[in-house]
């Protein structure tokens, strides 16, 4: 005896659904992405409204070379995830590897932003506006970067360990997808930050 | 072509009862989406009662002029408590527990797509709830009596500044309300995922039922809506602890820059909560009309112009500020036009009950009346939009009133409707009739007196959020109505919460299809197995077990 909803007529064609991870991720990512945008509003409504120095104009030196070892990392993360699918762990590893050590050369070069900022320029959250709202966004951004390097460490390690094969390859695309993210999003705080109010 | 079918058979199974220890474990950990709805039912109800209490006490204080029975200072702390409660605690946890239960059933899937999150969600989310009340204790530090957070639920700068809130009850609030925003983010897009990802074979777009796209929309809306706030409350917090600027007008910060995010998140949200009831009225007005849903792509559309209208109306809540003309011109019509995808709605509904065989059961008693009240309060909503009366009416009992018909007569009416509805579903039990006539009708006359009454003193120019009030301002009498009214809806509730817990024990064995309904959560047993279906379903149409029932006229055969 059947005892479920089964309507008499013929089975359904082929029946296909998108993936839930990207899906996910995709949700994520619009969530996380209004809140960048409510940072970077914040950040262009109060720009040149600073009552006291430091300006950015006097502070902000361009940082190009960490920005393009950032968005060069969503390059080598695309290639991981090929790799991957294809079944080649060594190169899965090295491209991962890459990834991690773009992303940490660019959360480095933050570092020491951030330190010549604070020691030299004498520039706080609590200085003035500015400083309110640079910190908070690129911190913001920052820690996203973190995140990121941290699943993508994970990654790594679980590759290293041959614990990860191309049956994982969807999870690895999840991840490119995040870390894809973080970098555009990094463009526009570029563009931003450092280009249109500097 | 041609398998086996038969009429839904009743499956009802009767688990023994396990020992205490077991049970709460089994419940703790659960991932089963059926459990995690059913716990975020039950913390929701829990704030429910909580909230409405709070108001219970601002309507004693208020019912005679010159009272004393809470200071000022826990007056203040009731309103912020009872507003913060009322969208945080129990409005978003409910919906999302109808949702986590529902959406599954609804679209023919064993669980939410992510189950583990789901569970995750709620937790989080039971924690913030936890975090405000705990500023009762905790609020002005260990050491001392605690006080709750007394800034007004939409915490404008710069009472939330050290100055003016010293201690941690605001940071409660703000961790609270942070904290909780993760859990809806989590829950949202679970709820994204199982609608576009686990769909049974046949259960198209445009087969789904209309709650599951009614949650979709709600539940996009909570991305870009819940987000702002999130944003906005790191600021606070950075604000408060590193002495950031954000909100300091003392170092050029804006206090109009947190009206805009608050209000970019406190708008949306208001749809948030209504778009869930509105798919609940339209599973329970086609089933207890006898007909389907009139109008079913319009819906959809309505729906979806909803979610993208709603993201611009924000600013009707700042009117007062003084915006500018154009700003007035473009926020006065962006609210005019999010009325015209709500009337078509509520034609819908009104048209699908139009020659239909109405039964007059409990949950539709309830729809009934918020399509009635959903309307009267669109049309204050109308008349607020104008800007040059918002002027004259900002901030006075006349917004209370309007926002309270929204909320209580549209979307608490559409809540207990769907405890109705689906509490046989959920429970095995159906809930008592006649204990449900006497909730709705008393609710209905307390809900009228104390709201439509309530208008009448924001005309006369009461404002909100006075503690007391001089005798001789004409406003006692009405007070007095509006609380008397207040105290009968507390009596209506005591009703449906005693009918909650009586029917459990004492309620008519439901079966799996007491309503004769037509969508997928009805083929399963009452209440349904852990797995949810044996087998998953096939569908053919938006009334799946309609073609069942019927197999000589199916749905299908008229649906393009």
């Amino acid at each position: 005896m059947s005892n479920v909803a089964t309507i008499p007529h013929s089975a359904v064609g082929e029946w296909k659904q998108p993936s839930k991870g990207v899906v996910g991720m995709a949700c994520l990512i619009i969530a996380e992405a209004s809140i960048f945008i409510i940072f970077i509003v914040a950040y262009l409504y109060y720009a040149g409204k600073s009552l006291s120095g430091p300006t950015p104009h006097e502070v902000l030196e361009l940082p190009i070379f960490t920005s393009i070892c950032l968005i060069s990392s969503s390059i080598t993360v695309h290639f991981a995830g090929s790799a991957l699918h294809h079944g080649k762990r060594n190169a899965t590893s090295l491209w991962l590897a890459l990834t991690v050590l773009l992303g940490g050369i660019f959360l480095v070069g933050t570092g020491q932003e951030w330190y010549q900022l604070i020691y030299h320029d004498g520039l706080t959250i609590s200085t003035n506006l500015f400083g309110t709202t640079f910190y908070s966004l690129v911190g913001l951004h920052a820690s996203h970067v973190i995140v990121g390097l941290i699943m993508l460490s994970l990654s790594l390690i679980f590759s290293l360990t041959g614990q990860m094969t191309s049956a994982h390859s969807e999870k690895l695309e999840v991840l490119s997808l995040y870390w894809h993210f973080v970098d555009a999003v990094w463009i526009v705080v570029f563009l931003v930050v450092y280009v249109f109010c500097r | 072509m041609a398998t086996q079918t038969t009429a839904v058979v009743d499956r009802t199974v009767h688990a023994p009862r396990g020992r205490v220890f077991d049970v709460v474990k089994e419940w703790l950990t659960t991932v089963d989406h059926k459990k995690i709805g059913l716990m975020y039912i039950g913390y929701a109800l829990i704030f429910l009662l909580i909230a409405g209490v709070e108001a219970l006490m601002m309507r004693i204080q208020l019912a005679v002029p010159n009272n004393h029975f809470v200071s000022p200072q826990t007056f203040n702390q009731l309103f912020t408590m009872h507003g913060t409660t009322m969208v945080f605690f129990a409005g978003m946890p409910i919906l999302f527990g109808f949702g986590n239960y529902l959406v599954p059933l609804m679209i023919g899937a064993r669980d939410m797509a992510f189950p583990r999150l789901n569970a995750f969600s709620f937790w989080i989310s039971a924690f913030g709830g936890f975090l405000l009340y705990y500023s009762y204790f905790g609020g002005s530090g260990m050491y001392g009596a605690g006080s709750a957070p007394d800034v007004g639920w939409f915490a404008y700068a710069p009472l939330t500044a050290r100055v003016f809130s010293p201690g941690h009850s605001t940071d409660y609030w703000t961790l609270s309300i942070l904290v909780s925003g993760v859990g809806s983010i989590g829950t949202a897009l679970n709820i994204v995922a199982t609608i576009l990802c686990m769909r049974c074979p046949g259960m198209k777009m445009n087969r789904l039922p209309l709650l599951a796209w009614l949650y979709l929309v709600t539940s996009g809306l909570v991305f870009v809506t819940i987000s702002p706030l999130t944003a906005a409350q790191i600021m606070l917090m950075l604000d408060r602890y590193l002495g950031a600027h954000f909100f300091d007008t003392q170092a050029g910060g804006s206090a109009v820059l947190w009206m805009h995010f608050f209000w970019i998140f406190g708008h949306p949200e208001v749809y948030i909560l209504v778009l869930p009831a509105f798919g609940f009225a339209s599973e329970i007005i086609p089933v207890f009309s006898r007909k389907a849903i009139f109008g079913y792509p319009a819906m959809v559309a309505a729906t979806v112009g909803i979610g993208f209208i709603s993201l611009t109306v924000w600013a009707h809540h700042m009117f007062t500020v003084g915006l500018g003309a154009p700003g007035n011109a473009f926020f006065t019509f962006s609210t005019m036009v999010i009325s015209v995808p709500t009337g078509i709605k509520v034609f819908n509904w009104l048209a699908t009950l139009w020659g239909g065989k109405i039964h007059f059961e409990v949950p539709m008693l309830f729809s009934l009346g918020f399509l009635f009240q959903f309307v009267v309060a669109g049309l204050t909503g109308i008349m607020l939009s104008v800007s040059p009366f918002d002027w004259q009416l900002g901030s006075s009992y006349f917004v209370v009133a309007h926002f309270h018909y929204v909320l209580v007569g549209a979307i608490v009416f559409m809540i207990f409707a769907a405890f109705y509805y689906w509490y046989p579903k959920m429970t095995g039990r159906m809930l008592d009739k006649k204990l449900g006539q006497w909730h709705f009708w008393l609710f209905l006359i307390g809900f009228h007196v104390t709201f439509d009454l309530m208008h009448i003193p924001g005309l006369l120019g009461m404002p909100r959020r006075i503690y007391t009030y001089e005798a001789d301002r004409g406003w006692a009498g009405l007070n007095m109505a509006v609380s008397i009214g207040g105290a009968i809806q507390g009596i209506a509730t005591l009703i449906f919460v005693y009918n909650l817990v009586h029917s459990y024990f004492k309620g008519k064995e439901a079966g799996a299809d007491p309503w004769d309904a037509w969508t997928l959560e009805w083929s399963t047993a009452s209440p349904p197995p852990a797995y949810n279906f044996a087998e998953t379903p096939t569908v053919e149409s938006r009334r799946p077990l309609w073609d069942l029932k019927h197999p000589n006229d199916p749905d299908s055969k008229y649906e393009g």
